[in-house]
Parts: structure tokens; C-alpha cells; sequence
């Protein structure tokens, strides 16, 4: 199916090579890393992980929530969705990579990473998300490609499958669950020590993810003959309400128990995130932005004569996208190293060639989606015609 | 090396067992001849090893002192920018030292006056939990000990750490800057490191090993006596037992259940 890929239209072209451009840039910074070291990014010794782990965190939820396409259809056997259930596989396709990317990246020493597989420490939570992770990816593109084949010589896809189906969705809970307790579980980072991370997580990811698949899906309808469907979108929709809200409630969950106590530990972080601290504020307008989005998005998405309407459900999704990947891809791994065990603020802020890297990373992501969903969007066309 | 060639057949068997089955395989050849052979080795003659830090006989030309015998023994660079600092053991004040514990009535003798700090040697280190790679983990003796040749510098530690004890080579420390490192490396016995990867105080184990007290303490006691305390904290009889009996003492964060080993007498 691959012949798919390398057959298509000078507008399919360009954008190819737009990505290849950026995935060059990304890579030659990355040399420029490879040889002088992480020092070229905004890390330091307080505030250690940054823009790199906050964009695995973002994309392992884009990956999870392929499962609100997969749920429904396979599991509530609502058929609307079997249309786009293979855009929201190749969607976490996509997103294990640019996870593994970004982790990637960001190891001091990458020659060195099969130490991971070589001496695993079971104790470890990273040992158990680098298993996770690759097992869900392997499962969505097996079970992708396989469905997607069938669809193509216009048969059932095998039996077989099917196990891999059922065992992809409490897999995709996993991914984030196992993700969040990466944070969930040190002593001494107050902002990241809460029960409730790995569910905020999902939360988040239940309406980024979709958000992004739904504007996914106007650009497939808006640029080739495969219309995801009306039907599909309108669904989607509701998922990314209910999700967003549920979201933003798991949040205010957080500042009650910190401002309601008054444990300082427990303040500190989010004081510095919205208000600043010992006079630092450098997140302060982007939690601030992130916050109102939150807000647009929460509107637009509950009030019905809104959400039903695609052009404005996408400016809802876009809202939903940019407040949760703030929240998510950046405040939340900044704010848990500051304050630092010392209850000092230093702050933290991407480089130049950070950012490239990162642009490089989204470029291999999206270039990788692009391949996946032209195969698509030709097979489905193909069966459309026959 | 002052090793003899019985001793070295001794170890190098040892360590063959070990590879090959571990503490189980010796017990079933040789029951009960694997703890009286271990305690041949020296590093393994304490269990516990911990630190007491006498603030009472620390000042700061002393603090200093430690921490210039430490950081020249083990070629921890000078940098000179914070953002890649690293270091084992440093200066930090009472407030930030024990954040829990300031209010604002503290008596002048410790607002803003400087504790010394080094890595805790936890006897549950959340650190080592957390390492993907065992690249970090607890020695039988109690020293937290990391291998710089494992470490894949995922950084998972420092956020593991409450402690904020570990450094990262952001840059490559053998590049560090001529003018602010003359004659690094200091020590050719030990090695440098490459970049990427964590380090962080070890308790000296490379001079435990050889029946030497760690560098610091040995500055600190050339000046001061029993200014560092360092021994067995398994051994009711050692000095840092003796110290803990005599004075009240206090650990950073004790509440976290990490178990620091490196207690304060203030």
C-alpha cells in the first residue's frame, strides 16, 4: 500500500518537501547538540527537563486518545465512526514517534539508550513507559494496516485482529496512566505528587487529541474526496466538550486543595504559574493565555447552536489544542521543577536551536501522518469509485 | 596497587560467583562462607554508612575547605555559570536548607547563616527507584553510588531527587574554561567524565575502599575535629553514633520517607 504514498498531487509535494525542509533544520540542530552537549538548550540544573519532555507528555496523550475513535466503533458498535477509526490509529501512530523522538533528544548520552533494555530496572517508571509506549504503536499500526488492507481488496479484515483491538483500548489508558506517573510518584515535586495526574491527563487528552483529529478531518475533507463525514465530526465534537470540561474541573480540583489548605509546597508551583514568584513570572501570560482559551473553548463547545457548527467547532478545537498543550507541554513540567528543593526560583526558558529541534521533531510527526493518511484518504477514494 | 596475589584471586573469584549466580549460587556451594569472605573487602566493612555534620565547629573558610578537597579529588569543574553547575557538596543557608523549618522569629545565628550539603546516601532513594538503567543504586554498604559509563543522562533522577544533590554535564566537563579550572584535572586517579551524563557525591567510595576517610571529612577533621563525622550507622560503637547519642541532631526533609543518612547538629 505504500505505492499509495509516492503517487500524488504537486500540492501533496510541496507540502512533503515543506516538512523534509523542517525535519533538516531539526536535524542539524540536533547536531549542533549531539556535539556541544544539552547546554545549547534552556535546562539547567534546577529546572532539568523542558520543552523536549513536555512535548512526549503532550503527544503521548494525542496517542491515547486515538481510543475515542476505537471505543465507540468497536466497543459500542457505533458505525459512523468505522469511517475515521484509521485516522485516529494513524494518528497515534504518528505521536509514538514524535514520543520517542522527543525522548530521544533529550538524553544526555542516545548511544547508550538500550541500556534501557539491556539493564531494565522494573522499579523504573520510564522502563515501563518505553514498553508501553512501543507496544501501542506496534499494536495501532498492525491493526491499522490490516484493517485498511482488507477495506482496500474490499474484504473482512481476519479474526485475529480483533484481540489486537480489544487489547489496544485498556492499552491506550495505560499509556497515559503509566506516562502520569512518571511525575506522580517523586517525593518533594508538590506540583506533579496528586492522585489525581493520571486522570487529569486523560482528561486532557480526551479533548486535545480528538480536537486535533477533528481539525485533521476538515483539512482530509477540505483538501482531497474522502469526506470523513458530518455524522463523525458532530460526534467528535461532543467528545471534546465533555473531555475539555472534565479537564478544566480536575484543574480547579488541584487549586482547591492547595489554596483551600494553605500548604505553601503545595501552592508554590501554581503562584509561580499564575501570579510569579519572589518576583519571576516569565509563564505567567502563557498560563494566563492558556487559561482564557480554556474559556473560549468551554464555551464555544457547550453552547449546542455552537458546537454543531463546523467552522466554529474548529476555532473551539484550535482553543482546545492551545490551552491544553500550555497547560500540559510546558506549565506542567516547568511549574514541578519551580520552586526547586531548595525553594528557590530559577526559571527556564527554550532556546533557539531547542525550538528547532522540537519544529524537527512535529516535522518527522507530521510527515510520518502525512504518508499514513494519503495511503488512507487513496484506498478509501479507490473504494468510493469501485 | 598494594594488593597481594592471594587477595586478588580472593576477589577475582568472588566477583566470578557473583556473575555467575549471584549470592544464591555461593550460598548453595559454600553455605555461610559468603558474609565472613565479603568482610575482606574493605568497602564492605560498613553497613550504613552516614555523615554528621557539626554546624556547631563549621564556619565558612571551613565549609570551603571541604569543598575544595572534594571537588579537587573527584575533577568536579568550575564552570562558571550556574546553569550548568555541578557540584557534590556546597553552601546553602538555613532557610533554604530546611524550608520547612524557618519562621520569622529564627534566632540571627542561622538566618541566612550557611548548612553544608552533599548527597544523603537515602536508605530508600527515590533516585534509584527511578533509574531506568541501574546506572544509580544502592550499595549493600549504604552508598548511593551512580556508573557514569550506564547513566544515558535521561535526567530521571534529578527530578527524583528532593534533595536537589545531583548535576548533570550539560556541556563536555573536560572543555571546562582553562582560566577558571588551571590544572583540572586535578586528580589523574579519577576519572573525568564525558558529557551527558549525572554525578553527584559517592561518599568517597574510592577512599572508603582503601580504609581512607572521604576527602571532605578529612579537610573538615585537619582544621576542626569531629566538625564531619563519618562512620558505620549500623554500629552502635562508631563515631557517628557516639555524635548522634551526644547531640540532638535534624535531617532535610525527613517527612518524604527517603531516609537521608546525613544528619545536622545545629
Amino acid at each position: 500500500m505504500l505505492d499509495k504514498a509516492i503517487k500524488g498531487s504537486p500540492q501533496y509535494w510541496s507540502w512533503v518537501v515543506f516538512l523534509l525542509a523542517l525535519m533538516g533544520v531539526g536535524f542539524g540542530c540536533y547536531l549542533y547538540q549531539w556535539f556541544e552537549g544539552l547546554r545549547i538548550t534552556g535546562m539547567s540544573r534546577d529546572v532539568s527537563w523542558g520543552f523536549y519532555i513536555g512535548q512526549l507528555t503532550y503527544f503521548v496523550g494525542v496517542a491515547a486518545s486515538g481510543v475515542m475513535v476505537v471505543l465507540p466503533y468497536y466497543i459500542h458498535d457505533y458505525k459512523a465512526f468505522g469511517r475515521i477509526t484509521i485516522l485516529g490509529e494513524f494518528l497515534a501512530v504518528a505521536s509514538i514517534v514524535m514520543c520517542g523522538l522527543f525522548v530521544m533528544v533529550d538524553l544526555g548520552n542516545l548511544p547508550r539508550m538500550l541500556n534501557i533494555m539491556i539493564y531494565p530496572n522494573p522499579s523504573s517508571i520510564l522502563f515501563w513507559d518505553m514498553i508501553v509506549l512501543n507496544v501501542y504503536m506496534l499494536l495501532n499500526l498492525v491493526i491499522g494496516w490490516n484493517v485498511l488492507s482488507a477495506e482496500r481488496k474490499g474484504v473482512a479484515y481476519q479474526k485475529w485482529v480483533n484481540v489486537l483491538i480489544y487489547i489496544s483500548i485498556p492499552w491506550a489508558f495505560s499509556i497515559h496512566t503509566v506516562t502520569a506517573f512518571l511525575y506522580a510518584g517523586l517525593p518533594g515535586r508538590h506540583y506533579w505528587l496528586t492522585a489525581i495526574m493520571a486522570a487529569r491527563f486523560l482528561s486532557s487528552a480526551f479533548c486535545s487529541g480528538p480536537a486535533l483529529l477533528i481539525l485533521l478531518a476538515l483539512i482530509v475533507k477540505r483538501f482531497t474526496r474522502f469526506d470523513p463525514g458530518k455524522e463523525q465530526i458532530r460526534t467528535l465534537g461532543s467528545i471534546v466538550a465533555y473531555a475539555m470540561i472534565i479537564n478544566v474541573f480536575f484543574f480547579l480540583l488541584e487549586m482547591f486543595t492547595a489554596f483551600y489548605s494553605q500548604i505553601p509546597g503545595h501552592m508554590h508551583s501554581i503562584q509561580y504559574l499564575f501570579k510569579g514568584l519572589d518576583g519571576y513570572d516569565r509563564l505567567v501570560p502563557w498560563m494566563w493565555t492558556a487559561a482564557f482559551f480554556a474559556l473560549v473553548a468551554l464555551v464555544l463547545l457547550i453552547v449546542p447552536a455552537t458546537r454543531r457548527r463546523q467552522g466554529i467547532l474548529a476555532v473551539a478545537c484550535g482553543a482546545v489544542i492551545i490551552s491544553t498543550w500550555i497547560d500540559k507541554g510546558f506549565g506542567l513540567v516547568i511549574g514541578g521543577f519551580v520552586p526547586n528543593p531548595f525553594e528557590r526560583v530559577f526559571e527556564y526558558w527554550p532556546t533557539v536551536p531547542e525550538i528547532f529541534i522540537s519544529v524537527g521533531v512535529w516535522a518527522t510527526g507530521f510527515f510520518i501522518l502525512t504518508v499514513l493518511y494519503k495511503i488512507v484518504v487513496s484506498v478509501k477514494e479507490e473504494a468510493a469509485v469501485s | 596497587m598494594g594488593m597481594d596475589r592471594r587477595k586478588f584471586l580472593k576477589i577475582a573469584g568472588l566477583s566470578a560467583m557473583m556473575g555467575l549466580g549471584g549470592k544464591a549460587a555461593f550460598e548453595l556451594l559454600a553455605p555461610g562462607e559468603l558474609e565472613a569472605s565479603l568482610k575482606d573487602l574493605p568497602l564492605t566493612e560498613g553497613r550504613k554508612w552516614g555523615m554528621v555534620v557539626d554546624m556547631t565547629k563549621m564556619d565558612e573558610a571551613l565549609m570551603d575547605k571541604c569543598i575544595e578537597a572534594c571537588h579537587r579529588v573527584h575533577n568536579v569543574p568550575n564552570l562558571g555559570n550556574p546553569k550548568e553547575e555541578i557540584k557534590w557538596i556546597w553552601k546553602e543557608t538555613y532557610e533554604h536548607t530546611f524550608p520547612g523549618q524557618h519562621h520569622e522569629y529564627v534566632s540571627e545565628q542561622y538566618h541566612g547563616r550557611n548548612f553544608l550539603l552533599l548527597c544523603n546516601h537515602c536508605t530508600n532513594p527515590p533516585c534509584c527507584r527511578v533509574c531506568p538503567t541501574k546506572a544509580t543504586w544502592k550499595r549493600e554498604d549504604g552508598v548511593v553510588m551512580m556508573d557514569q559509563h550506564r547513566c544515558i543522562g535521561c535526567r530521571f533522577c534529578m527530578a527524583a531527587c528532593p534533595y536537589g544533590v545531583r548535576s548533570f554535564n550539560w556541556g563536555d566537563p573536560r572543555k571546562a574554561p582553562k582560566e577558571l579550572n588551571p590544572n583540572f584535572p586535578t586528580n589523574l586517579e579519577y576519572p573525568t567524565r564525558s558529557k551527558g551524563v549525572v554525578e553527584k557525591c559517592n561518599f568517597c567510595a574510592e577512599r572508603i575502599a582503601k580504609g581512607q576517610l572521604p576527602a571532605c571529612v578529612e579537610a573538615a577533621n585537619a582544621v576542626k575535629p569531629h566538625a564531619l563525622v563519618f562512620g558505620d550507622l549500623d554500629d552502635p560503637t562508631s563515631d557517628v553514633r557516639k555524635s548522634l547519642h551526644e547531640s540532638y541532631t535534624i535531617r532535610r526533609k525527613p517527612e518524604l520517607g527517603s531516609g537521608p543518612n546525613v544528619y545536622y547538629i545545629i
